[in-house]
C-alpha cells in the first residue's frame, strides 16, 4: 500500500505558541497544588509511591533484625506487631497499587496516542488524596499508635473488643485513602482505554500493557468496592454502631475474611497483570520483534482477570469450611496456572524467536521469570488444601508470596523504569550501575527468602517476633536477614543511578531503544500536551511498520486538522469509537483548578473527625467538601469558549463536534463506572445480608412492617420517571418540563430517604446489639447513600436547568442523572425484596 | 565475581547457585526439632508430606524445564527473525500452548486427583469411635478438657494421646480467632469464636511434639505454644486416671503454708485446683500442674526457678498476659513454689 499522503498544512506560530500557553502548567506553589494534567502529577506521583516503597521496605529490615537471631529483645512485642502491620500495609496499600497507577498515569496517553486523562481532576484528586492519606496513616507512629492488628485486620481481633486503641481506626480510616485513589484510577484508565486512543488503534492494535491496565481497571472496581464496604463495617462494628462481626451478637467472624479475600485475592492479580504487561513491552523490544502470540496473551490476560475472582477461599483453607468448597476452590486455584503459563512460554517464545538486547531492561525480565516461576509453583502448592493446612500462615506462606509479590511484581516494575524512565527524564539510566542494581537484587532476594520456605515447613509461624533456641530456626533466619540487608543495598543502587542520571546521564533522544510504540515518537521528555498533533495508526506496531503517523484518508485528514496544535485556546483532545476507534468527537479537558486539592483537604479532615469522633472536623471537612463540589462544576470559562467554537457544529458530519451531552461525553461513561460501583457495593452488602441472617439471630426477628418502606420503592420509581421527563424535556428543548422534571425528581427522592429513614427508626431494631439488626441497617443504610448522590447530581441539574437550559453542559447533567436515577429505582426494588420481602417467604 | 557478560551466567551459575542451596537445605532442615512437617511423626502429617514430595518434585521438574527454555531461547543459535519481525511464528505458538495449556493440564489433572484423595484421608474419625478432647483457645493459652472425665480432667497447654490411636481435637474460641498447628502430627485448624471445628491427632511413636498458635491473635501470639505428648498405651490410661484425680492434698507444714497462700492471695480468683475451695476458671487450672512440661503456654520450662521468676513478674516475660504482678514476701514465694511443686 503506497503512502499517499499529502503532508498537513503548517501551524501558523501564533497558533502553536497559544496551544503551547494552553497545556502548560500554572507557575509557583499556587500553580502546583491547582495542577490538573497527567504528566506533572504522575511524577509526583511515583515518587511519592516509592517513597513508600523504602519506608516500607525499612520496616522490613527492622522485622529482620530482630528475627536474626532467637529471643532477640531489639524489638518489643507491640512495637514489633505494629511493625510487621505497617509493613505489609505500606507495601499492599501505600506503595504498588498506588505506583502502578503512577506508572499507567504517565503511559497511557502516550501509549494511547492522546493528550491527557480523561478525568483531569479526578487525576488530581486521585493523588492529593492517597499523599495525605499515607501522612495520615504514619502520623499513628508518632502517637505510638500504628495499627497492629495484621495487614488483613481479621476480626474479633480487630475489633473494638480486642483492639481497643486508636490503632485499628488509623487503619481502618486510612485505607479509604487507596480505595478513593484505587477507583478514580480506574474510572481513568477505562474510559481513556475504551474512548480516547489514536484514530486507526481499534481494539486489536492496542499495545499489551494497555490491554493489561484495561482488565486491571475493571478488576479495581469489583475488587476494591468490597473492600469499601467490609472497612466501613468494621468501622461501624469499633464505634459500636453495629455488630456485624461480633459472635456474640450472631455476627460472623468469617464474613470479614469472606468480604477482605474476595478483595484481596484479586488485588495481587491487580498488581501482577500490569507487570505482566510491562514484560510484554520489555520483552517485545529487547528481542526486536512482536511478541510470538499477541491473542493469546489477551486472552490470557482477560482469563486470569476472570479466574482471580473465583480464588479468594484459597486464604481460609484453614477456616474450617466444608468439604465441597475446598475441593473446588484448590481446582479453580490451579487452574489459574493456564493462562500464567501462557504468558511465561509466550514471553520465553519470543526471546527464543527474536534477537536479545542485553540491557538491563531485560534483566530484570528474566529476573523476573525465574523468580516468578518458583512463587507461582509454590503458589500450586499451597492452593492443594492438604498441603495449605501444613503451610498456610508458616514461613512457607511469606516465602511464596515474597516470590510472586518481588519477583512477580517488583522485578517487572524496575524494568518498567530502566525501561521508561528515560521518556519522562530525557536521559538513560547507567547501565553499569542498572546490572550491579539487578544482580544484587537477584542474588540476595533469593539469599533472604529462599530459606523461608524450610523454616516454615520446620514449624516457624508468621508474625512471631521472636523464636525459640535450638529448634534448627536460627542458622534460616540470619542468613535471610543478611540477604535482606543485601537486597536493600541494590535498591539503593537503584536510587543511587536515578540521581547520578538526571545530570550525568546519556541523553535518550525519542526513541533509544528503537521500540515500536507511540510513547517513542514523542520527544523525551515529552511536552505536556503529549501529542501536539494527535497520531493516526495502522498497526500494531506504528514506529516499526509505518514511520509517519499521518492520516491517508482524506476526511480524516479533515478532521485531525481540527486536532493539529488545535485547539488552541482551550485543552481539548480526541473521542474515538470503542472498537474501531474512528474518530467521535472532541473532549475538552479542564485546566488547572484548586478544586480536587480543596476536595482532598475535606477527605482528611473527614478523615481525622472520625478517627477521633469530634464533630468539628467531621463538619469543616463537610463544608469544605461543598464548597470543592461547587467549585468543580460549576460553568468553566474554558468549556464555555469550547462551546462557543465547536457547538455549531453538531449537524455537520465531516466536522468533529465537541463531547457533550449523553453517551458522547466521557462524563457519562464516568457515571456508569461509577454505577458499577455501586452496583458492586450492593451485590456485597446483600451477600453480607444473607450470611448474617443465616445465623441464629436472624430468623427469630419480627417480620419488620412493609407499608412505609414499599411506599419509599414507589417514591424512587416515580424519581426515575421525573428524570425521564425531564430528559424529554432536554430533547424537545422544553425548559418548563426540564425544571419541572428534575425539581419534582429531588422532592420526591427526598421523601423516599425520608421514608426509609422513619420506617428503620420505628422498627426498634438495636443494630449495636444484633448482627441482624446490623445487616438490615446495612442495607438500608446502602439505599441511603444511593439516594443521597442522586439528590446531589439532581440539585447540580437543577441549578443549570434554572441558569441556562439551553447550555448543553447542563444536558450532559441530565443524561447522567438519568443513569444513577435508573439506578436507584433498581437498587430501591432490590433492597426492598431483601429485606422486607424475603424474611416472609 | 560472577558479573562477567550475562550470557555466559545462566545455566552454569544457575545451576551451580540451586544445587548450594539444594544441599544447604538439605543439611539445614535436617534438624528434628519435634515441629517439623518434613518429619512427620503421625499418619495425618504423613499423608501431607507424601504430597508435599510429590509436589516438590514436579515443581522441581518444571522449573528446570522453565529455566532450561529460558537458558536456550537466549542462547540458541538457530534461525532467529529479523529485527522488528512481525510474522506470526505458528510453530513458537504450538510451544506456547504446550508450555502453557497441556503441561500444566498434564501435571495438575493427576495433581488435583491426588489432593483430593488425600483430604478425604484427612477427615477425622468419626465422633465415639475415638477418644475426644476439647481445646478451647483463650489470649493467649490452650484450655483443655477430655470429653467423658468432663470437668474431673481440665489442663492446660498440655494434650497427652495414646500411641497409634487417634483422638478427636473439637476447636473452641473464647475471644478471636487461634490457630492450632502440630506440625509433625497434622495440618492446622483454625480456633473460630462462635463456631466448632473438628480436628485429629494421632502418633506413630512416643514423644513430645510442639504445638503452637498459627493465627496472630495479638499481642503474646509468638507465646501460645502447647505441647502434645504422646505416651504408650498403659501410660496413657495411667495419666488419664491419676489426672482425674483430685490435687494432691498438702502433706507437710511447708506445703500447707503454700497452700494458705495460694487462697489468699487472689489466685484461686483465676485458676482452679480440684480438692480446694479454688475454683476459678479464667485461667489454666492447676490440679496437676507439676505434671506439666511448661509454664505460661510453652514459655518456660516447668521448673521451680522458671515458676519463681514467673511469679514474681508475670508481666516481665509475657507482657500484656491477663495474669498480674502480686507482690509476695519471699517466704511466701518459697512456700507456694513448694505448694504447686506438689501438684503431680
Amino acid at each position: 500500500m503506497s503512502a499517499h499522503t499529502v503532508p498537513p498544512p503548517p501551524v501558523p506560530p501564533d497558533t502553536l505558541e497559544a496551544f503551547e500557553k494552553t497545556w502548560s502548567s500554572a507557575p509557583g506553589f499556587l500553580g502546583m497544588l491547582r495542577e490538573v494534567n497527567n504528566i506533572p502529577i504522575a511524577q509526583r506521583y511515583m515518587v511519592t509511591g516509592f517513597a513508600f516503597f523504602l519506608l516500607g521496605g525499612l520496616l522490613g529490615l527492622l522485622m529482620r533484625i530482630q528475627l536474626g537471631s532467637p529471643e532477640n529483645t531489639f524489638l518489643d512485642a507491640e512495637t514489633y506487631n505494629q511493625i510487621f502491620t505497617m509493613h505489609g500495609t505500606t507495601m499492599m496499600f501505600l506503595f504498588v497499587i498506588p505506583f502502578i497507577e503512577a506508572l499507567a498515569n504517565y503511559m497511557l496517553p502516550l501509549l494511547l496516542g492522546t493528550r491527557d486523562l480523561p478525568f483531569p481532576r479526578m487525576t488530581a484528586l486521585s493523588y492529593w488524596t492517597y499523599l495525605f492519606g499515607g501522612i495520615f496513616l504514619y502520623s499513628s507512629f508518632l502517637f505510638g499508635a500504628a495499627p497492629d492488628g495484621g495487614w488483613f485486620a481479621y476480626v474479633p481481633l480487630t475489633n473494638v473488643e480486642y483492639s481497643p486503641g486508636i490503632n485499628m481506626d488509623f487503619w481502618d480510616i486510612g485505607l479509604s485513602v487507596a480505595e478513593i485513589a484505587a477507583l478514580g484510577a480506574a474510572a481513568e484508565m477505562i474510559v481513556a482505554i475504551i474512548r480516547m486512543r489514536a484514530p486507526g488503534m481499534t481494539l486489536n492494535r492496542m499495545p499489551l500493557f494497555v490491554w493489561a491496565m484495561l482488565v486491571t481497571g475493571v478488576m479495581i472496581i469489583f475488587a476494591f468496592t468490597p473492600l469499601i464496604v467490609g472497612t466501613a463495617m468494621l468501622e461501624l462494628d469499633r464505634k459500636e454502631l453495629t455488630a456485624f462481626f461480633k459472635p456474640e451478637a450472631g455476627g460472623k467472624p468469617l464474613l470479614w475474611q469472606h468480604i477482605f479475600w474476595v478483595f484481596g485475592h484479586p488485588e495481587v492479580y491487580i498488581m501482577f497483570i500490569p507487570a505482566a504487561g510491562i514484560v510484554s513491552h520489555v520483552v517485545q523490544t529487547f528481542s526486536r520483534r512482536a511478541i510470538v502470540s499477541y491473542t493469546l496473551m489477551v486472552l490470557s490476560i482477560v482469563a486470569t482477570g476472570f479466574i482471580s475472582f473465583g480464588l479468594w477461599v484459597h486464604h481460609m483453607f484453614t477456616a474450617g469450611l466444608s468439604a465441597v468448597a475446598l475441593g473446588f476452590f484448590t481446582a479453580a486455584s490451579m487452574a489459574i496456572a493456564i493462562p500464567n503459563g501462557v504468558q511465561v512460554f509466550g514471553w520465553i517464545a519470543t526471546l527464543w524467536a527474536g534477537r536479545p538486547v542485553w540491557r538491563t531492561p531485560l534483566l530484570f525480565v528474566l529476573g523476573f521469570l525465574v523468580l516468578f516461576t518458583i512463587g507461582g509453583l509454590t503458589g500450586i502448592m499451597v492452593g492443594s488444601v492438604p498441603f495449605d493446612w501444613q503451610a498456610h500462615d508458616s514461613y512457607f506462606l511469606v516465602a511464596h508470596f515474597h516470590y510472586v509479590l518481588i519477583g512477580g511484581v517488583v522485578f517487572p516494575l524496575f524494568a518498567g523504569l530502566y525501561y521508561w524512565l528515560p521518556k519522562v527524564t530525557g536521559r538513560l539510566l547507567n547501565e553499569r550501575l542498572g546490572r550491579w542494581n539487578f544482580w544484587l537484587m537477584f542474588v540476595f532476594f533469593n539469599v533472604a527468602f529462599f530459606p523461608m520456605h524450610l523454616s516454615g515447613l520446620l514449624g516457624m509461624p508468621r508474625r512471631v517476633y521472636t523464636y525459640p533456641a535450638g529448634l534448627g530456626l536460627e542458622t534460616l533466619n540470619l542468613i535471610s536477614t543478611i540477604g535482606a540487608f543485601g537486597f536493600a543495598i541494590g535498591i539503593a543502587l537503584f536510587v543511587v543511578n536515578v540521581v547520578w542520571s538526571r545530570r550525568n546521564g546519556e541523553l535518550a533522544g525519542s526513541n533509544p531503544w528503537g521500540s515500536d510504540s507511540l510513547e517513542w515518537s514523542e520527544a523525551s521528555p515529552p511536552p505536556s500536551a503529549q501529542f501536539v498533533r494527535i497520531p493516526v495508526v495502522r498497526s500494531r506496531h506504528p514506529l516499526w511498520e509505518h514511520q509517519d503517523l499521518l492520516p491517508h484518508d482524506p476526511q480524516l485528514l479533515g478532521q485531525m486538522e481540527d486536532l493539529n496544535a488545535r485547539p488552541a485556546h482551550w485543552r481539548g483532545a480526541l473521542v474515538v469509537s470503542t472498537v474501531d476507534a474512528t474518530p467521535l468527537a472532541i473532549a475538552h479537558m479542564p485546566g488547572s483548578t484548586i478544586a480536587p486539592f480543596t476536595m482532598a483537604v475535606a477527605f482528611l479532615a473527614i478523615f481525622v473527625g472520625a478517627l477521633v469522633d469530634r464533630a468539628e472536623p467531621l463538619a469543616a471537612g463537610g463544608a469544605l467538601a461543598a464548597v470543592a463540589l461547587f467549585l468543580w462544576f460549576r460553568p468553566q470559562a474554558s468549556e464555555t469558549l469550547a462551546l462557543q467554537e465547536l457547538g455549531g457544529r453538531k449537524e455537520d458530519p465531516a466536522r468533529l463536534q465537541l463531547a457533550v451531552g449523553g453517551p458522547i461525553a466521557n462524563g457519562w461513561w464516568g457515571m456508569l463506572v461509577l454505577i458499577s460501583i455501586l452496583a458492586t457495593a450492593l451485590i456485597t452488602t446483600i451477600a453480607s445480608y444473607f450470611y448474617i441472617s443465616d445465623g441464629p439471630s436472624g430468623a427469630s426477628q419480627l417480620p419488620l412492617s412493609i407499608t412505609q418502606p414499599a411506599l419509599g420503592t414507589i417514591l424512587s420509581l416515580l424519581a426515575l420517571v421525573a428524570v425521564e421527563w425531564a430528559l424529554r424535556g432536554v430533547r424537545k428543548h422544553q425548559s418548563i418540563a426540564t425544571r419541572l422534571g428534575l425539581a419534582a425528581a429531588w422532592i420526591v427522592s427526598a421523601g423516599a430517604l425520608g421514608l426509609s429513614i422513619q420506617a428503620f427508626s420505628g422498627a426498634g431494631l438495636e443494630p449495636e446489639r444484633s448482627a441482624y439488626a446490623s445487616a438490615v441497617l446495612g442495607m438500608l443504610g446502602y439505599q441511603w447513600l444511593v439516594l443521597i448522590i442522586l439528590l446531589v447530581t439532581v440539585a447540580i441539574g437543577l441549578l443549570w436547568a434554572l441558569g441556562d437550559p439551553e447550555d448543553r453542559r447542563g444536558h450532559s447533567v441530565v443524561h447522567n442523572i438519568r443513569l444513577m436515577a435508573a439506578f436507584t429505582g433498581v437498587s430501591a426494588v432490590v433492597v426492598f425484596v431483601v429485606v422486607y420481602v424475603s424474611p416472609r417467604l | 565475581m560472577i558479573l562477567l557478560t550475562v550470557r555466559t551466567v545462566p545455566a552454569p551459575y544457575l545451576a551451580r547457585f540451586f544445587l548450594v542451596v539444594a544441599a544447604l537445605a538439605g543439611v539445614l532442615g535436617c534438624a528434628q526439632n519435634g515441629q517439623s512437617a518434613l518429619h512427620p511423626a503421625g499418619p495425618g502429617a504423613e499423608r501431607i508430606a507424601d504430597l508435599w514430595w510429590l509436589m516438590l518434585a514436579a515443581a522441581s521438574a518444571v522449573f528446570l524445564l522453565v529455566v532450561f527454555s529460558l537458558y536456550r531461547a537466549l542462547t540458541h543459535r538457530g534461525r532467529r527473525s529479523e529485527p522488528q519481525g512481525r510474522r506470526d511464528e505458528p510453530v513458537a505458538t504450538k510451544w506456547v500452548l504446550a508450555g502453557g495449556v497441556a503441561l500444566p493440564t498434564i501435571i495438575l489433572t493427576p495433581l488435583l486427583i491426588f489432593t483430593l484423595h488425600t483430604l478425604a484421608r484427612l477427615a477425622p474419625p468419626k465422633s465415639g469411635s475415638a477418644l475426644e478432647v476439647t481445646v478451647t483457645g483463650r489470649q493467649w493459652w490452650w484450655d483443655v478438657q477430655y470429653a467423658g472425665a468432663g470437668s474431673r480432667l481440665r489442663t492446660a497447654n498440655e494434650i497427652h494421646i495414646p500411641v497409634g490411636r487417634p483422638v478427636r481435637i473439637q476447636l473452641r474460641s473464647e475471644d478471636v480467632i487461634h490457630s492450632f498447628w502440630v506440625p509433625a502430627l497434622q495440618g492446622k485448624l483454625d480456633l473460630v469464636p462462635g463456631q466448632v471445628n473438628t480436628t485429629w491427632l494421632q502418633a506413630n511413636r512416643a514423644g513430645i511434639y510442639r504445638g503452637e498458635c498459627a493465627e496472630y491473635c495479638g499481642l503474646q501470639h509468638t507465646r501460645m505454644q502447647f505441647r502434645v505428648v504422646a505416651l504408650p498405651a498403659s501410660e496413657f490410661s495411667y495419666w488419664l486416671t491419676a489426672q482425674q484425680r483430685a490435687a494432691v492434698p498438702a502433706a507437710d507444714s511447708s506445703t500447707r503454708a503454700g497452700q494458705a497462700v495460694f487462697m489468699s492471695s487472689g489466685c484461686a480468683l483465676c485458676h482452679a485446683i480440684r480438692g480446694t475451695p479454688a475454683r476459678g476458671s479464667g485461667g489454666p487450672d492447676l490440679t496437676h500442674f507439676a505434671s506439666r512440661q511448661t509454664i505460661a503456654a510453652g514459655t518456660l520450662p516447668n521448673t521451680k526457678g522458671h515458676l519463681a521468676g514467673w511469679i514474681a513478674n508475670p508481666q516481665a516475660i509475657k507482657p500484656g498476659n491477663l495474669m498480674p504482678r502480686i507482690p509476695l514476701e519471699p517466704e511466701q514465694l518459697r512456700t507456694l513454689l513448694v505448694y504447686l511443686g506438689s501438684l503431680r
